[in-house]
């Protein structure tokens, strides 16, 4: 089976820092693969290079098969590649539905409103408050509308960066819940996340970044026995 | 000093006259800065291209056809001059700005201000120093009610500039193309994720502010009755003065400033001859939206309906 994203080489700078030193993976079609790392590790610059918002300085992103490093980010949702980016990145200023219309911008069939009704119906809260500016939502809401938000473009490969972050518990759980239904439906999952213990009990494979590189890969399984990981990201004494 | 009430009706009825075109032009400025973020200062160069391409399309359809009706000779001209401007819209932004889309601030409002001084200049080779005169073609015979005048062309004007007004709020906000670019004002970056082109985004919001800036400049030429290389300027300024008063960004902002401000201009000039004891005279007009700007930007720099405030990530 060929991989639905592969990754060569790939580095990537801003000005002098160098983010990205030179990189490998890969995502297979109906994966859900988790990459964890430090903060400042390369995690959100990784999927900042894949959706183009910014340029690699060198290596290859291949997805389907096709180089995409020189196609636009607007071009790339097309093609079924989503990106929920760190920070959630709601319109503030557009209604709850008008945010999840504009997830289906590029998009001129008519089933468009089935699949407004089927995030409503996976996230009843935002069926509420879908006449509601999204700058009202609390955190945990405006992170369901992300991803409502990016299901309604009928994403191949979705790319989630940091989905738990600055969320309670209880919300976290939801977030996760709505992940693994997306996964289950067939959607391939990219997981970027500091919460390291939930991103591997959820996924398959891993990656573990570290200051540009990747220095660990496998299974979750594995990756979750490993001593060196329950150190550094599992906060356990070694 | 008595007070006249049709004197002061009369005011209201050339305020509104004038806070009309003001709206349509601040609207432009507004738009642009909504979502780039950037004082487009050529703007006002625009509405006077377009006002002169009209009246030149106007003249030489006087002198081929003279007793034509006059809103036939308005719409030919005003058809004329709106892709005229519609292109030097996407144009300036093509040339001008998008070059320095990531630069620091400050370059592209100078380029502004190079780019209204290439089109003055242009103007200037184009149709001359002098000013233009509109022919006789309109009605000269006002309505009069409760004692003030108003003439077609007035009320014409206020109308349709608010039926543009109307049709563009439906626009942005009813449409998936104006969904994008609220989309795009806020967050351009994502709105990317979302597969908006931005830059197409960008070219549509220039050309549409454009085409209102063509239309009011054959409303303030037609009201005037006459046009000038020059007339963008002080009219680009006002419009600007009208949008900070607004709330630059906000489109129904810009409506309210500029209505407000043709009526502050129009009481204004009526009165300061009254209440200086006839120190200063009407022709003082133009020092109130300046005086306006500058207490907005002193006491409330956001503007009246402004939320944001004028520094954007
Ligand atoms: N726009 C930028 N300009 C300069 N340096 C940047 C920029 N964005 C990221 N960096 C640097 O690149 C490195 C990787 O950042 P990145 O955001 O990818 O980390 P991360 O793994 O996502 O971290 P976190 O878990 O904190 O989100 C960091 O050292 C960061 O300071
Ligand atoms: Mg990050």
């Amino acid at each position: 089976m060929s991989a639905l994203l592969e990754v060569k080489a790939l580095e990537v700078a801003y000005g002098g820092i160098r983010a990205l030193k030179g990189i490998d993976f890969e995502v297979n079609e109906g994966e859900l693969v988790a990459l964890i790392g430090a903060n400042g590790a390369g995690k959100s610059t990784t999927l900042r290079a894949l959706s183009s918002l910014v340029r690699p300085a060198a290596g290859t992103i291949r997805y389907r098969g096709e180089v995409t490093s020189a196609l636009p980010s607007y071009a790339l949702v097309r093609k079924g590649l989503a990106l929920v980016p760190e920070g959630r990145g709601v319109f503030a200023r557009l209604s709850v539905r008008e945010n999840l219309e504009m997830g289906a911008y590029h998009r001129g069939d008519r089933e468009i409103g089935k699949d407004l009704d089927r995030v409503f119906g996976l996230m009843p809260r935002l069926a509420e408050r879908s006449t509601q500016l999204a700058g009202t939502l609390s955190g945990g809401e405006q992170q369901m509308l992300a991803i409502g938000r990016s299901l309604m473009s009928r994403p191949k490969l979705l790319l989630l960066d940091e989905p738990s972050m600055g969320l309670a518990p209880i919300m976290v759980q939801k977030v996760f819940e709505i992940v693994q239904t997306v996964a289950r439906e067939g959607v391939t999952i990219l997981l970027v996340e500091q919460n390291a213990k939930l991103a591997l009990e959820l996924s398959s494979r891993g990656y573990v970044m570290e200051s540009g590189t990747i220095s660990l890969s496998g299974p979750s399984a594995k990756l979750l026995a490993d001593p060196k990981v329950r150190e550094a990201y599992l906060g356990e004494a070694a | 000093m008595t007070f006249h009430p049709e004197i002061f009706l009369q005011q209201i009825i050339n305020g509104l006259v004038l806070g009309s075109i003001y709206a349509l032009v601040a609207l432009g400025y507004t738009m642009v800065y909504g979502i780039l973020g950037l004082i487009n200062f050529a703007h006002g160069e625009v509405v006077m291209i377009g006002a002169l391409t009209a009246l030149s399309v106007i003249l030489a359809l006087h002198g081929a056809a003279p007793d034509l009706p006059a809103a036939l000779f308005i719409l030919a001209g005003t058809l004329v001059a709106i892709p005229v401007t519609m292109a030097l819209g996407y144009t300036i932004e093509r040339v001008a700005y998008r070059p320095l889309r990531n630069a620091p601030r400050l370059a592209p409002l100078i380029t502004a201000i190079g780019v209204s001084i290439v089109l003055q200049n242009v103007a200037l080779l184009v149709w001359g120093r002098s000013y233009r005169s509109w022919p006789p073609i309109l009605p000269t015979t006002p309505h009069t009610i409760l004692g003030a005048n108003i003439t077609d062309l007035q009320i014409f004007i206020v109308l349709a500039a608010a039926a543009i007004m109307a049709g563009l709020m439906l626009l942005v906000n009813k449409t998936k193309l104006g969904r994008a670019m609220r989309a795009t004002a806020e967050n351009p970056a994502v709105a990317g994720l979302m597969g908006v082109n931005v830059n197409v985004i960008i070219s549509v919001t220039f050309v549409i502010g454009a085409a209102l800036g063509a239309i009011a400049g054959v409303m303030v030429s037609a009201n005037y009755q006459i046009a000038h290389y020059y007339m963008g300027f002080i009219l680009g300024l006002k419009a600007f003065t009208a949008a900070v008063l607004g709330g630059i960004g906000n489109l129904a902002g810009a409506m309210l400033g500029g209505l407000l401000l043709g009526l502050i201009e129009s009481l204004g000039a009526g009165y300061i001859g009254d209440l200086t004891g006839g120190f200063l005279g009407s022709h003082y007009q133009d020092v109130f939206a300046f005086f306006v700007l500058i207490v907005v930007l002193i006491f409330r720099p956001s503007g009246l309906v402004g939320e944001r405030v004028a520094e954007r990530a």
